[in-house]
């Protein structure tokens, strides 16, 4: 009992310095803006600026960011941060003060309006409703639409005589379809749109943004949706279909910003309504098609774009200009998935060696929320799963509830978590927490249950309190079972962190959004096999706590070398 | 015991039982699963207790104190010795004194070892699982010793064990008798090994009591039919 004591003990002690770590990598980001920006007043909070998780946002926001420092006001990214729920439920919340969105979506998906199809109309009823129902604003639209394209191959094209919407209800039937879950699920999106052409398809998959193309290319799926400005469509050599009955509604492209930067940081503001009106559709896809297809880093694509609109460094400055983002990309290479350039000709090595520093943090950080959440749900769930062994009749209720929230989506759950704990290593921690808590209660509980009767009634019977009993004979004879249920959370909890990257928590995971967003292999599998590769790890580390923390003779190790005399 | 009743749901496992056995000597409660036998062992140290009748022990009933402390005053062997597995001999012997905050625990072990015929130097530093099946129940009788305990139970202690195995220990059950300290209360199904161990048997079929005699008076005067067929199955009569 006492080594299983000293185990759990351990585990808590191991939080504390990493937790220490922890708080160290985040300030570290910050000191690292604010320095470069120290010619900067003093006090001035940085201006945090997201993405959703695909190509043109990120480039967007990398273009908000390094104009904001070209004029000195310091930035902090959180690139990729989530699709439309979690990054505006992180604008209202304050954990972000911009991140570029689109008029469409703020006046379907966010205000749930009827479709309006005027791009004036549009743009000033949601500045109007933004301001008044959440105190966010929209600055003017930077000057292109990005409205839903629904693509097909150019065969099935062809071969079905498909021009516009209209035509593709006549085929439907014999199409499958491959969506974004995003898509899939809003009013403006599948829904309306197969009510207004009357469209049905054979099946319709949920795709993941960067999945669906390669997925159509493969001919898995016939028909996709996609935006106007996605560099894939010139790609594959798709051909977008016109929506004849005008049901998209216009999609401008604007920055969404927090009513807190409005009030703390107006100059921000100016300087990114700098853009405003000053991107053409040509413009922004050559842009998307730089890094869609080029895989050329979203940091060098946006200072060119920047460059190209005379925002930044004519040539006299653009030294210095260049220096000054050089130092913020090598700042930031600790904790972004950034890459440097030239890294197509690289072998899979040799890239992941190029990007050592940021794998080294991200693992860092991978390994921080596993181990923090982890050792808070064995610290939790250990006490509960020994409590219940003495409360039968609230077990089965209590461990199905803890179940429960196993059966609630990673995402949805990580999504639940921003309105209360903000965006950031936090909420991924209690999300993770809460993840870890059934394996543990539950293999902990029946452990402590099913121990040996015969052991168990006599030392009863020869007078030890239940208390004693639960202690001395019950616990470490469940130490074997107890352990198995730790290793299983530590797994799941290696896995799920991954996912942490989707709420700016870090991690290994955010090489992998990055990667599925850019439809970039090599920088998922950067993340990916860390990521296994440390599932391994860790199970195996509690392979060797399992066999310090089990008595020895209930091994079954012990049981295969002596047979009873 | 007198007037014992015990009822598991609609199960009536005792029917106002009553026996008694004088110190130092030895009570069998015989009886097929589902007698009763075990619900009337297990009613002496209240793991289970009675809803009719009463437990006297040496004159006070033992539902008026603390169970935990009644259990520690007396000593039990379940039928496969419940030793606990992760302990060594020497500290599940000394179970009971360190639960009494004895300082002599480990000396008290050494002596109930060498009580049940163990050598000491030879068993305390083992696992329960590298003993044999006769030594774990030595052990296990030793624990249910080591801390004075005056009232001794065995539920189908034997059960388990081979023939020679059941003999050796039967044999040792019977020197300990010798000594004239411990009142002992055995379970068990073998009417044989009642007849031979005992100085007082009660046959128990269905929860009630079909006889209280000593093993000469039931071997001679069998009171029921029933006890007649028992006695002729297990060979010791006929």
């Amino acid at each position: 009992m006492t080594r299983l004591l000293a185990a759990v003990i351990a585990a808590a002690l191991l939080l504390t310095p990493r937790d220490s770590a922890q708080r160290g990598i985040v300030p570290a980001r910050r000191d690292s803006t604010v320095k470069h920006a120290a010619s900067q007043p003093a006090g001035q909070r940085p201006v945090v600026i997201a993405s959703k998780p695909f190509a043109e946002s990120y480039v967007l926001a990398e273009m908000f960011a390094q104009l904001l420092e070209s004029r000195d006001v310091p930035v902090v990214r959180r690139p990729g941060l989530g699709a439309t729920e979690v990054a505006f439920a992180a604008l209202r919340a304050g954990s972000i003060d911009v991140y570029p969105e689109y008029t469409g979506t703020g006046l379907l998906a966010i205000l749930g309006h009827a479709p309006v199809h005027d791009p004036d109309s549009v743009f000033s009823l949601v500045q109007r409703e933004f301001t008044s129902r959440f105190g966010v604003r929209w600055l003017p639209p930077l000057g292109f639409e990005n409205t839903y394209a629904i693509a097909v191959r150019r065969n099935t094209a062809r071969d079905d005589g498909l021009h516009t919407l209209t035509d593709v209800a006549r085929v439907a039937p014999h199409l499958t379809a491959g969506f974004t879950p995003d898509f899939i699920g809003r009013s403006d999106g599948l829904p309306g749109l197969a009510r207004s052409y009357g469209l049905h398809f054979a099946a319709v998959r949920p795709l993941e943004q960067a999945l669906k193309y390669r997925a159509l290319a493969a001919g898995t799926v016939d028909i996709v949706d996609g935006y106007s400005t996605d560099g894939a469509i010139a790609r594959y050599g798709l051909v977008v279909l016109v929506d004849d009955r005008h049901f998209f509604p216009p999609y401008q492209a604007a920055a969404l910003v927090s009513v807190r930067l409005q009030r703390d940081n107006p100059r921000a503001i100016a300087v990114l309504t700098e853009l405003s009106g000053r991107l053409s559709v040509g413009f922004m896809r050559s842009l998307n098609e730089r890094v869609e297809v080029q895989h050329e880093p979203v940091a060098s694509v946006a200072r060119d774009a920047l460059r190209a609109l005379g925002l930044v460094g004519t040539a006299a400055t653009g030294a210095a200009m260049g220096a000054v983002t050089g130092a913020a990309t090598a700042a930031r290479a600790g904790t972004t998935t950034e890459v440097g350039p030239n890294t197509r000709a690289m072998s899979f090595g040799a890239f992941l060696w190029s990007r050592r520093a940021a794998l080294a943090s991200e693992t860092l950080r991978h390994i921080v929320l596993v181990v923090v959440a982890l050792a808070a749900g064995i610290l939790v769930a250990l006490p509960l799963g020994l409590w219940l062994e003495r409360m039968r009749g609230a077990a089965e209720p209590v461990i199905r509830a803890v179940g429960v929230l196993q059966t609630i989506p990673s995402i949805a759950l990580l999504a639940f978590m921003i309105p209360l704990f903000g965006i950031g290593v936090w909420p991924a921690l209690v999300a993770l927490w809460l993840y870890s808590l059934y394996p543990i209660v539950r293999s902990t509980f029946s452990g402590v249950r099913d121990a040996d009767p015969n052991a168990v009634l006599a030392a009863r019977a020869l007078g030890m309190t239940p208390a004693q009993v639960l202690w001395h004979v019950r616990t470490p004879l469940a130490a074997p079972a107890i352990m198995a249920g730790v290793r299983t959370a530590a797994v799941i909890t290696v896995g799920t962190a991954t996912l942490a990257a989707f709420i700016g928590a870090g991690g290994l995971g955010e090489p992998i959004v990055t990667g599925l967003a850019l439809d970039d292999t090599r920088l998922m599998l950067s993340g990916a096999i860390p990521a296994a590769l440390l599932a391994l790890i860790v199970d195996g580390v509690l392979a060797l706590v399992e066999r310090w923390a089990t008595p020895a003779p209930l091994s079954a190790h012990w049981h295969r070398h002596r047979s009873p005399g | 015991m007198e007037h014992l009743t015990k009822r598991y749901g609609t199960v009536q496992a005792l029917d106002d039982v009553s026996v008694s056995v004088a110190a130092g000597r030895c009570l069998a409660l015989v009886g097929e699963s589902g007698s009763g036998k075990t619900t009337l062992l297990r009613c002496i140290n209240r793991l289970a207790d009675a809803d009719g009748g009463r437990v006297l022990l040496d004159g006070r009933d033992v539902r008026d104190g603390d169970p935990v402390e009644l259990r520690r005053a007396i000593g039990y062997v379940p039928q496969e010795g419940g030793l606990l597995p992760h302990w060594r001999v020497a500290r599940n012997v000394a179970l009971v004194p360190w639960l009494n905050a004895d300082r002599d625990a480990g000396a008290r072990a050494r002596r109930a070892l060498a009580l049940v015929g163990l050598d000491p130097d030879a068993v305390s530093d083992r696992w329960p699982g590298e003993l044999s099946g006769g030594q774990r129940q030595r052990v296990a009788v030793a624990r249910a010793l080591a801390g004075g305990q005056r009232l001794l139970l065995l539920d189908e202690p034997f059960g388990a064990l081979d023939a020679i195995t059941r003999h050796e220990l039967q044999e040792m059950l019977l020197t300990l008798q010798t000594r004239g300290d411990v009142t002992i209360v055995l379970v068990t199904h073998d009417i044989g090994e009642a007849l031979r161990l005992a100085h007082e048997v009660l046959v128990l079929r269905g929860g009630h009591a079909e006889q209280s005699a000593s093993p000469a008076q039931l071997r001679e005067a069998p009171a029921t039919p029933y006890i007649s067929e028992l006695l002729l199955r297990s060979g010791v009569t006929g």
